[in-house]
């Protein structure tokens, strides 16, 4: 055991050091909540797979954790604005000659529709599946990219 | 097959061990199932490459890790965010006896599985009592 020398202010440094942490946990706590409550806005349905989104000035970016699903398996489309995942998840049948410790893993089909925010080149539209992730790269429809406008110095 | 699937939140490690890696940890969603001869396990490990799984049996525990191979750059905007990406961890009690030499494992479209051949019924051994 250490023996600190006391000095007046280290009681007040002490309380300082707790105020701190009490400051801490609430912008943790804070933070949980606004994120439930963004993600329950958007997964509320609990429609499968979920799904990320991110976007740059010329492309949508959407990607999908589908452990499990081969790629002949999945059926992606695009109409008009709407993204639709279409797909099945199979499990290869154990036999009846085994007894189950565990089941958690699920088997079956899905459909999600997604609304996009802007029109996308369906053309132009490509999809890989890595190691059970989907990845989606949308071209925006170049009606809807932001165009450079020159200004003429007159 | 109709079952219609439904989207599961991933569930968080609580104590993901020692780790050294500054990013989520999640349990793993597996089906164990045992036959006479092994105990099967799958395990969805999404976005684990082959290089990225780590198996461990001592003392009837079974531990797995995935790492997560190839993060998805993170796009210039995010719109929507129902999942995050991350590392895989869970351990499990064995009941059985395992050969730990003819453990396979293999890795499939993020799914791990791996076979645990029981060892064959253990041989009684006769311990001999040398007399002097």
């Amino acid at each position: 055991m250490s023996i600190l020398k006391w000095t007046p202010g280290f009681g007040s440094q002490g309380s300082w050091r707790d105020l701190d942490r009490f400051r801490r946990q609430v912008e943790g706590l804070l933070e949980t909540l606004s994120g439930t409550v963004e993600r329950r806005l958007l997964s509320g349905s609990g429609v499968y797979p979920l799904l990320n989104i991110g976007e740059d000035d010329d492309h949508l970016y959407v990607t999908a954790e589908l452990p499990g699903v081969a790629a002949q398996d999945l059926d992606i489309s695009v109409h008009g604005q709407d993204l639709i995942i279409r797909g099945e998840r199979r499990i290869a049948e154990a036999g009846s000659q085994v007894n189950y410790h565990r089941r958690e893993r699920e088997a079956g089909t899905f459909r999600r529709v997604v609304g996009l925010p802007v029109k996308v080149d369906a053309e132009k539209v490509s999809a890989s599946v890595k190691d059970g992730v989907l990845r989606l790269t949308l071209p925006k429809a170049a009606e809807v990219k932001p165009r450079q406008v020159a200004v003429a110095a007159g | 097959m109709t079952n219609e699937m439904k989207a599961v939140d991933k569930v968080s490690v609580q104590t993901p061990g020692e780790s050294t890696r500054e990013c989520p940890c999640f349990v793993p969603r597996v089906d164990i199932y045992e036959s006479a001869e092994k105990i099967t396990l799958l395990a969805d490990m999404p976005g684990v490459t082959k290089d990225g799984v780590s198996i461990d049996l001592k003392d009837n525990v079974l531990t797995l890790r995935g790492a997560f191979g190839s993060p998805t750059p993170a796009p210039a905007r995010v719109l929507y965010k129902e999942y995050e990406e991350g590392d895989f961890y869970r351990q499990f009690t064995l009941s059985n006896l395992i050969d730990q030499t003819r453990i396979t494992a293999g890795l499939k479209d993020g799914v791990l599985t791996l076979e645990l051949p029981k060892v064959e019924k253990a041989k009684p051994r006769q311990i001999e009592i040398r007399t002097e």
